[in-house]
């Protein structure tokens, strides 16, 4: 009754192929864009965009990457904090221009990169240490390979906190975002207006989404499912795994690094590294992929805004109307997340999206089950 | 002698005694491994919330207070009494067999037949919901762990005078060894040959072998699958126990007393899930590389605390090379 198939036929491939074959489904698609895209705008306000909005699209992309690698490649990583703090860190360094020295001379120095240019090289660096992390991959599997990619988690924040060079030579060890702005529409630096920078991160999340769609249901995301479920069986079928898992690390950190420069430069401002990109992002991200549902995009958006409204509710409940300590509220909060984690790997290991789907299921022939 | 060369030969003991204190961590991991096949990254939170339930224990603390004052707007803390460090312990025991129990009961036997990474993600859960349990339970702040048999008869701590006295009048230079990790050392070596002798020598031990080989033959021969898990878990979180007496009399119980499971990580996989002494030659091999690269290559010319990471980037470059660790069995893959 609320998913309508009646009259909804399929007359080319094309059509049979779509994300959202049917019409109903397809409808309320477009309507949450357009919501999203126009009218969240005109009412966002401060509180809205910092506590709620941009660390969920932020999360989102970052769980869409793990999730390409976690999800449909079946290459579990610990790395992910490791990796965002790579696109935060190129991010700023083609946010400021780029400077080499040799001997103390400055041999060249790249101009300073738009923002949004900034952001994309982000990801494209990250893609590339992701390969460097990915290439023992091909070696080791299992958690084997999950403690291996720690050692990346472990060593590039070192290497952001030790390197001056990283970080310009700033006296306090920080990164921080310079005004930098889109056709005069400042999107990073303290004077930003909420709706812009909603806007520009909600520009990345829908591109993001779309191209992962699409991967993971097109050749190269068939064999990264191909590898997942029986990595020998796909090497026989004629999936080359070197390429497969390296593919996979490569989208993978791109869309990763893409949320670490977001995380920096739109929604902080102003990062640590061992505290932003700590080991903790990494779990994060990896529960929210748990919690939301492995190998899904929806899922990925669902699990990160489960896990950034959690603390806000439990906030809101505990500390706003019961009057509990903040630190009462925040164990709670890990005994809560460490719960749902386990609950969900045996009573749903497919998370939210699959609940999603079966409630979908049951509500395509309500009131009428048989 | 060579000042030089004295000081290397320091670093060098220095970082045997770290190395030990790792092995220690690693053991639990060893343990459930073996029996189970789970990956427990939960065995650093054990640790911790095994030292925190002694230190609570020993005070007189009230579970939960903390929780129960916010909701009942009572002013409760502490019992009144201490309890002497033995009878706390037998207590923590308790408690970690209990724990050992909980967690077979409601985690582990729903998830009995899924795959490795999957129970290493429980793992994780897990270890995220103890740590908040016991934050809840005993409290956040840094507490002091005494460990005393009698009264002025506890776990040393400071450097040890007598060897450096010694070695300064035979070699010229004083060695700085810190007193508690000689005697951790003692401790981590009783603790091995224990867990051997266990294995080697008992009923329960040879059934535990029996699960570590093959599940389906355990049981078909009448092993409880049941019972065999929550006793390595008890053994775990016995091992957690002492690891985090160690590392808890040493820097304070905290938070970041969990994070020794991370430094426990490498040293597996240096020396194989599987093998006992893997973990210790592993710990052993880690303690005294990441002690060493820092003095000679980490301070000198990266700028320090590569401690972070060395031990990290060791053993992936080992696996690259050999998959299974030093002393794992190699799993034979056919098609």
């Amino acid at each position: 009754m609320f998913y309508r198939e009646a009259g909804d036929f399929s007359t080319t491939y094309a059509e049979d192929q779509q994300t959202f074959p049917i019409k109903f489904d397809r409808y309320r698609y477009y309507v949450v864009l357009f919501i999203a895209i126009v009218v969240v705008p005109f009412v966002i306000n401060d509180y809205w965009a910092n506590s709620l909005l941009l660390p969920f699209l932020i999360y989102a992309i970052a769980a869409i990457g793990l999730n390409i690698l976690v999800g449909y490649c079946g290459q579990v990583s610990l790395g992910t904090g490791g990796f965002m703090a790579v696109g935060a860190y190129a991010c700023y360094k083609f946010m400021t221009g780029i400077d080499i020295w040799w001997g103390g001379e400055l041999l060249f120095r790249l101009p300073e990169f738009n923002i949004f240019f900034s952001v994309i090289m982000g990801g494209v660096m990250t893609a590339i240490v992701g390969v460097l992390f990915g290439l023992p991959s091909l070696r080791i599997k299992g958690f084997y390979l999950a403690v291996a990619t720690l050692a990346a988690q472990f060593f590039l924040v070192w290497l952001f906190n030790r390197v001056a060079w990283f970080y310009n030579y700033s006296a306090s060890g920080q990164i921080n975002a310079p005004e930098r702005d889109i056709l005069g529409v400042l999107i990073t630096g303290p004077s930003t207006e909420p709706w812009a920078t909603y806007l520009f991160c909600l520009f990345f999340t829908i591109v993001c989404a779309v191209i992962a769609r699409n991967m993971t249901r097109g050749a190269s995301g068939r064999k990264w499912m191909a590898i997942r479920d029986m990595d020998i069986a796909a090497e026989i079928i004629g999936v080359n795994p070197l390429r497969a898992k390296l593919t996979a690390f490569a989208v993978s950190s791109f869309f990763v690094g893409i949320s670490g420069a977001l995380f920096f430069s739109v929604y902080l401002g102003a990062v640590e590294v061992g505290e932003a990109f700590g080991i903790q992002k990494s779990f994060l991200v990896l529960f929210m992929i748990i919690i939301g549902g492995l190998g899904s995009i929806f899922g990925s958006f669902a699990g990160a805004a489960f896990l950034v409204l959690l603390p806000v509710a439990l906030k809101v409940v505990g500390v706003d109307w019961l009057g509990w300590p903040t630190d009462i509220v925040a164990h709670l909060n890990l005994v809560i997340v460490g719960g749902l984690i386990v609950i969900f790997l045996i009573a749903e290991p497919h998370g939210i999206a699959q609940l999603w789907r079966v409630a979908k299921e049951k509500l395509r022939l309500w009131p009428f089950p048989h | 002698m060579n000042e030089q060369l004295a000081f290397t030969i320091e670093v060098f003991a220095n970082g045997l005694m770290a190395g030990v204190l790792y092995a220690l961590v690693a053991l639990g991991f060893v343990l459930i491994y073996k029996a189970s096949g789970i990956f427990n990254y939960a065995q650093g939170v054990m640790a911790l919330f095994a030292a925190m339930t002694l230190v609570g224990i020993q005070n007189g603390q009230v579970p939960f207070a903390h929780l129960i004052n916010a909701i009942f707007g009572t002013e409760v803390h502490h019992f009144g009494w201490h309890v002497h460090s033995f009878i706390a312990i037998l207590f923590t025991v308790v408690v970690m067999i209990g724990l050992a129990w909980a967690v077979q009961k409601f985690v582990f036997k729903h998830l009995v037949g899924q795959e490795p990474i999957i129970l290493f993600m429980a793992t994780i859960g897990l270890a995220y919901f103890l740590e908040g349990v016991a934050d809840l339970m005993w409290g956040s702040e840094l507490k002091a762990l005494n460990v005393c048999a009698a009264d002025g008869v506890c776990l040393p701590q400071g450097m040890n005078v007598w060897l450096e006295g010694t070695t300064y009048e035979a070699l010229g230079y004083g060695f700085f060894i810190d007193n508690l990790d000689i005697v951790a050392s003692i401790v981590a070596a009783i603790l091995v040959i224990g867990l051997v002798m266990f294995a080697q020598y008992t009923k329960q031990g040879r059934a535990m072998r029996a699960v570590a080989d093959d599940h389906q033959a355990a049981l078909s021969v009448g092993v409880s699958l049941n019972f065999i898990w929550v006793l390595v878990w008890s053994l775990a979180g016995f091992v957690a126990l002492v690891a985090g007496i160690m590392w808890g009399a040493k820097s304070g119980v905290q938070f970041s007393l969990s994070l020794i499971a991370l430094k426990a990580l490498p040293v597996l996989m240096l020396g194989g899930f599987t093998s006992i002494p893997g973990a210790i030659v592993g710990g052993l091999i880690i303690g005294v590389g990441e002690k060493l690269f820092e003095f000679l290559i980490g301070a000198p010319f990266l700028g320090g605390a590569t401690e972070n990471w060395f031990a990290y980037m060791l053993a992936l470059l080992f696996l690259v090379f050999r998959p299974q660790g030093l002393f794992g069995e190699k799993i034979i893959e056919r098609v």
